[in-house]
C-alpha cells in the first residue's frame, strides 16, 4: 500500500503558489489579448475588402493548423535567426499561445455574428444608421449574449494550454511542480496537487459556462 | 415627390427590374400588387437603397440619387443620409430584440439623426402613442405578439420622420386575427397624409386605403391607375389573370 506523504507541501506552498500566480497571469493576459485580437481578426474575415480578410484568415489557419507547443518552440527558437533579434521566454509563451487563442475565438466571434438575423443588419440600415453602429449597437450585443458560453470555453482551454509553456523553463504551475517533484522524489503528491489547482482554477468558470448556456436556453 | 427613373436590377443572371418609371405625389398611398417574383420587394428595397439598383434614378424630396454610373456615388455615408428619408416596416418585423420597446424607437433618432434623448424619448413616445402601444414601452419585445411588434416597427419607422413610408409585405406574417390592428394604423396614418408605398396581397387593403394601385409583372409595371378603377376593371389581361385569383377567393 501507498504510502501518502504531504509533509513536502509546508516548505514548498510559497514554491507553488509563485508558480499559481504566473499561470493566473499569463492566462489573464492571453485571454485579453486573444479576446482583442480574436475581435480583430473576426471583423477581418467578414470584411469587405479582400485584403483585410486574406491577413485575418491566414493568421487564424495558420496558428489554429499547428499545434501550441510547435508553435512555443517555434518563435522561441526558431523566429530570433529569421528576425536577428532574441525574444524571451515569456514573449514567445505569449505570442504562441495569444496567436493560438485569438484564431479559435476569432471563429466563435464570427460565427456569433454571422448567427445574427440578417433582417436585423437591414432594420438597422433602414433607420439610416452607419456600418460601424449597426455592428456596435445591433449586431454585437445579440452576438455575444450567443457567444459567451464558447467564449468562456475556448478561455478554459487557452488556461490549460499556458502548462505547456514549462518546457521554455518559465515558473509557472507545473513547472515549479516538477522543481519540487525531482527535488523531494514525491512525483504522485506533487502532481496531484499541481492537478487539484487546476481543477480549482477552471472548475468555477465551466461551472460559469453551463450557468450561460442555461440562462440562454431559458429567454430564446 | 417621388421620382423613379428607368430603374434596372439583375441578381446574376436573374433581370428582377428591367425598366421600372414611377411618379409618386406627396400623401399618396401606392399599393404594390403583382405575383411573387413579380420585382415588387425589389423595387421598394432600391427606394431605400437596401438594395442598391444597377441602373436609374431615384429623387425623394429634394435628394436624388444617380446609380450605375460610377460606385463614386454610392458612399456609405450618403446612403445612410439617403435612407433616413425613407421609412421601412418589414415582413418579420425585426425589432431589436436587446432593447426595449421605446428604446427601439428611438435608435434612429439618437444614434442616426443625432438627436438628445430627451427630445429623442419624447418623439418616440408620441410615436408609440399613435400606435397604441405606449403603455409596452418598457417590455421587450419578445414578450409581444406580432401584431404588437408590428405596431411597434411602425412607430420606428415614423420616429425618422420620414417623407415616405414603404411596408414591405406588413401582414403577411401575421395570424390572421392580428391583420386588422396593423391594418387599421396603416389606414390612420393614410388619413393623416402619410405618403406610403404598400405592397400588399391584401386587395380588400389595397382597394379601401390606396389612391393608386401598381401591377407588377417580371419587372415591369403593366398597369398603374386609381385603386378601385384597376381592381374592379383591370384593363390589361395579365392584371385580370393575377386578380381573378383574389375574387375567387373573395366570393
Amino acid at each position: 500500500m501507498y504510502q501518502w506523504n504531504f509533509s513536502w507541501l509546508w516548505d514548498n506552498y510559497d514554491f507553488l503558489f509563485s508558480g499559481l500566480m504566473v499561470t493566473i497571469l499569463l492566462s489573464a493576459a492571453v485571454v485579453v489579448a486573444g479576446l482583442i485580437l480574436g475581435t480583430v481578426n473576426a471583423l477581418g474575415t467578414i470584411s469587405r475588402h479582400k485584403f483585410f480578410r486574406i491577413i485575418s484568415i491566414s493568421m487564424i489557419e495558420v496558428s489554429r493548423c499547428t499545434p501550441v507547443l510547435v508553435a512555443l518552440i517555434w518563435i522561441y527558437y526558431a523566429l530570433p535567426i529569421l528576425i536577428g533579434v532574441e525574444i524571451s521566454a515569456l514573449t514567445a509563451s505569449f505570442i504562441a499561445l495569444t496567436l493560438y487563442g485569438a484564431s479559435f475565438y476569432a471563429e466563435i466571434i464570427r460565427g456569433g455574428i454571422q448567427g445574427v438575423d440578417p433582417g436585423q443588419y437591414e432594420a438597422g440600415e433602414a433607420i439610416g444608421l452607419m456600418h460601424g453602429d449597426i455592428l456596435r449597437r445591433i449586431i454585437l450585443p445579440q452576438a455575444i449574449r450567443k457567444m459567451l458560453p464558447s467564449l468562456v470555453n475556448q478561455s478554459v482551454i487557452n488556461l490549460k494550454n499556458t502548462s505547456l509553456v514549462s518546457v521554455l523553463a518559465i515558473p509557472d504551475l507545473l513547472y515549479q511542480g516538477k522543481l519540487i517533484a525531482l527535488e523531494t522524489f514525491r512525483p504522485l503528491e506533487v502532481y496531484t496537487v499541481v492537478a487539484l489547482f487546476y481543477f480549482a482554477l477552471l472548475f468555477p468558470l465551466t461551472m460559469l459556462v453551463r450557468h450561460l448556456e442555461s440562462r440562454n436556453s431559458v429567454k430564446h | 415627390m417621388i421620382r423613379i427613373d428607368a430603374i434596372q436590377k439583375q441578381f446574376g443572371d436573374l433581370v428582377v427590374l428591367r425598366d421600372v418609371n414611377l411618379k409618386i405625389e406627396k400623401g399618396e398611398v401606392v399599393a404594390l400588387i403583382g405575383p411573387s417574383g413579380s420585382g415588387k420587394s425589389t423595387l421598394l428595397r432600391c427606394l431605400n437603397v437596401l438594395v442598391p439598383p444597377d441602373a436609374g434614378r431615384i429623387e425623394i424630396g429634394n435628394t436624388r440619387m444617380v446609380f450605375g454610373e460610377s460606385r463614386l456615388q454610392l458612399k456609405p455615408k450618403e446612403l445612410a443620409e439617403f435612407r433616413r428619408h425613407t421609412g421601412m416596416v418589414f415582413q418579420h418585423f425585426n425589432l431589436f430584440p436587446h432593447m426595449t420597446v421605446l428604446q427601439n424607437v428611438m435608435e434612429g433618432p439618437v444614434t442616426a439623426k443625432k438627436m438628445n434623448k430627451q427630445e429623442a424619448q419624447e418623439l418616440a413616445m408620441a410615436q408609440l402613442e399613435k400606435v397604441g402601444m405606449s403603455i409596452k414601452a418598457n417590455d421587450y419585445p419578445s414578450s409581444l405578439s406580432g401584431g404588437q411588434k408590428q405596431r411597434i416597427a411602425i412607430a420606428r419607422a415614423l420616429a425618422m420622420e420620414p417623407q415616405v413610408i414603404l411596408f414591405d409585405e406588413a401582414t403577411s406574417a401575421l395570424d390572421p386575427e392580428l391583420v386588422g390592428e396593423v391594418l387599421s394604423v396603416m389606414k390612420e396614418l393614410a388619413a393623416e397624409g402619410m405618403t406610403m408605398i404598400v405592397v400588399t396581397h391584401e386587395m380588400s387593403f389595397a382597394r379601401e386605403v390606396a389612391n393608386r394601385v401598381v401591377f407588377m409583372r417580371d419587372g415591369v409595371v403593366v398597369e398603374d391607375g386609381p385603386a378601385k378603377q384597376v381592381i374592379d376593371h383591370p384593363k390589361d389581361e395579365r392584371t385580370k389573370a393575377f386578380l381573378s385569383h383574389f375574387h375567387a377567393n373573395e366570393h
